[in-house]
Parts: C-alpha cells; structure tokens; sequence
C-alpha cells in the first residue's frame, strides 16, 4: 500500500465517506423509502441528496479556500448547515 | 408462485465492482493522497496540507486554461449541435442514399484522434499542406504556429469535421423514430416546415439532442490529443486546455503533488456537469413517460 501514499487525514476523509455509503445503504434495506419531490422541482432519493450533498461540500470547501483562507473548519460548518438543508428541502 | 426472495444476484456485480475498484477507485483514492503531499520521486511523500490547492486556486495559469476550455466547449457545441441537426434533416430517409450517407457520417468518427490531429496538422501546413498553401496563395495570412487565432480556428474546425457527423446521427436516430402520423396531421393543418421542426421534430429529439451535447460536452472538456498533436497547447498557452496543462504539470514538471489537485478540482467540474446533465435527462423521460 505504500505507493498509495496514505496518510492519516485522507484515510479518514475516505473511511468517512464509507461510513456513511453503509449507514444509507443499511437504511435503505432496513427502511425502504419512495423518491420525493423538493424544491430543486425533481424527485430525489436519500442516496441522491447524499450525493449533492458531498459534491456541493466539496465546492464549499475549494470556494473557502479560494476566497477567504486555509482554516476549513468554518467551510465544514457551512457544509454541515448546507446537508442539514439538503435533507430537509432539496 | 411465491416469489423466492435472496440477495444472490449481488455476486453477479462482484466482477464489475471489481474492475471499476481497480481502474477508478483506487487510483482516484491515490490522487487524493497525493494532492495533499509533495514528493522529490523514489516513492517518498511529505505532507503539504491544502498548499496546492490555495495556490491552484490562485494561479492565473489553472484559471486561463479553465477559461479557454469553457470558450472552446461553448464554440464547439454552438456549431456542432446545430450543424448536425440540419445535417440529419437534410439526410435521405430510407433507400441506397440513406445507407450510403450513415456509412459516409460515421467514417469520421472510426478514425483515432491522433490520426485526426495529424491529418489536420498536415492538412494546415503553409509549405505542404493543402489547406494552409492555398490559403497562402490566396493572400490569407494564415499559420497556425505563430498565430494563435489561426490555431483556434484550425482545432475548432478539426472539431467540427470529427464530432458533428455524431450529433447528427443522433438526431438523425431520434427523427426517424417520429411516427408519419405527425407529419400527416401537420400537412392537414397546412403547418409551414418552420413549424413542423419546432413544434414535432425538435421536441421529438429532444432526448438524443440532450445525449448529444452530454457526449460532447463531455469529450470537449477532456479534449488533449488533437489539439496536442496540432499545436501542441501553442503559439504560447493560446491552446493549451485543462488536460494539456494537467499533463505538462503531471508528466514535464513532475509536480505529482499540484497535478493532484488539479486533477481532483477537474474531476469536481465535470463530476458536477455530468449530474446536472444525468438529472435534467432523467426527468426529461420521466415527464416522456419512459
């Protein structure tokens, strides 16, 4: 594995994002849900908001970086705020 | 009958997770790591943090690159799209033509791009090629080396020749699956040609037109080996397009590190556009009733 050049932050970052492919995996067997309608006017699933959510959090973070500075925490807040709302709404 | 219910299937996927796990999982998971760190070569890797990013995110030169790649996608789709649809309304329908003109539309796209980029880069030469020399016997101050209008010019045209002949098979495709009994009812109401290709044809395309501009929006902005082998990315940066300046950053500088980056903020650009796109198809046929 050493030609991967893991470290201990991206192992993370990716052991993350597997977390949470399984958790909605197992909800979806565990709860099986129909698509709904929000606000984007189109049917989506939980898997789907997941996915806007993870991508919309990436240009969160590359915008803060762009535009205000290094200190990401403050962009994974927004990120934190912008799923909640993806969730809810979208 | 009661339906037996297993999840044995799931083993039949295993091959293809596999395969897409080793050609796009793993060196994807690779690239992020390496976007974070800087290495010297010989394997060994030292942490750098977001460092590439911020400077990427500042540089002029990802910026101007991103910049000529949209100017290059918008162009070539504005001509290509249309092109090819009033290429597939001007194709014959059925009979010997209809066979002839398919075959003579997909010849362009059997041919690989590096012989597409040759073909041009010859073809536009001043001292042997045809299109260059006349063009100089005619007085026009033509030459793609030097002149970075002349360069555009000639890639955006190679575009064209190699990539409209497949929106117009598409559309092509998508007219011929239109019902006669549409064109009937519009002759009965005496509907003028203007109006049976905006209210029948066009809607009736829609689908394989969206297809369409996906493909080659797609194929546009990962464009590399034509424009390298005609120009090279020049005179000056005037060509050089994202995946240009990923490979001079990866493979000429061996900035493993920032091409990393590059590359992931690339796949987030196209990652994004390939959603939107999906999206609106998939709501397209919804409200088609597919």
């Amino acid at each position: 594995m050493g030609w991967m050049a893991w470290t201990l932050p991206t192992a993370i970052f990716f052991a993350v994002i597997g977390a949470l492919l399984l958790i909605m995996s197992v909800l979806a067997i565990r709860y099986p849900e129909t698509p709904r309608m929000g606000i984007l006017r189109m049917e989506t699933t939980r898997g789907d908001r997941l996915f806007i959510t993870l991508l919309g959090s990436a240009f969160i973070c590359l915008a803060w970086l762009g535009l205000v500075g290094e200190n990401l925490w403050w962009a994974l807040g927004i990120c934190f705020v912008y799923a909640l709302a993806v969730f809810r709404w979208v | 009958m009661e339906k037996t219910l297993n999840q044995k299937a799931w083993f039949l996927v295993l091959p293809v997770f596999l395969l897409v796990a080793f050609s796009a999982v793993i060196p994807l998971m690779t690239v992020v790591n390496y976007s974070l760190q800087d290495t010297f070569g010989n394997n060994k890797f030292f942490w750098a943090g977001l460092e590439w990013y911020t400077e990427l995110l500042h540089s002029e030169r990802l910026w101007s690159a991103f910049g000529r790649q949209i100017i290059f996608s918008a162009i070539i789709l504005a001509i290509e799209v249309p092109l090819g649809v009033f290429v597939a309304l001007n194709m014959p329908k059925k009979g010997v033509w209809a066979s002839l003109s398919l075959v003579l539309m997909a010849l362009p796209l059997l041919i690989p791009w590096n012989v597409v980029g040759t073909i041009w880069q010859i073809f536009g030469r001043v001292d042997i090629g045809l299109l260059g020399h006349t063009l100089a016997a005619l007085g026009i101050d033509y030459n793609y080396t030097r002149d970075p209008l002349a360069a555009w010019v000639t890639i955006i045209t190679m575009d064209v020749w190699h990539w409209t002949s497949l929106v117009a098979l598409l559309s092509y495709a998508g007219l011929q699956s239109i019902p006669e009994a549409y064109y009937q009812a519009a002759k009965i109401d005496q509907a003028s040609r203007w109006s049976v290709f905006w209210f029948i044809e066009l809607p009736k395309m829609q689908g394989v037109l969206m297809i369409a501009i996906l493909i080659r929006f797609m194929d546009s902005f990962m464009i590399y080996t034509e424009p390298f082998v005609v120009t090279g990315g020049g005179p000056g940066n005037a060509t050089t397009f994202l995946s240009i300046d990923l490979v001079k950053m990866a493979l000429g500088q061996f900035d493993l590190g920032p091409a990393a980056a590059f590359s992931l903020m690339y796949f987030l650009v196209v990652m994004l556009v390939s959603w939107v796109f999906y999206t609106v198809m998939t709501n397209l046929d919804k409200k088609a009733g597919y």
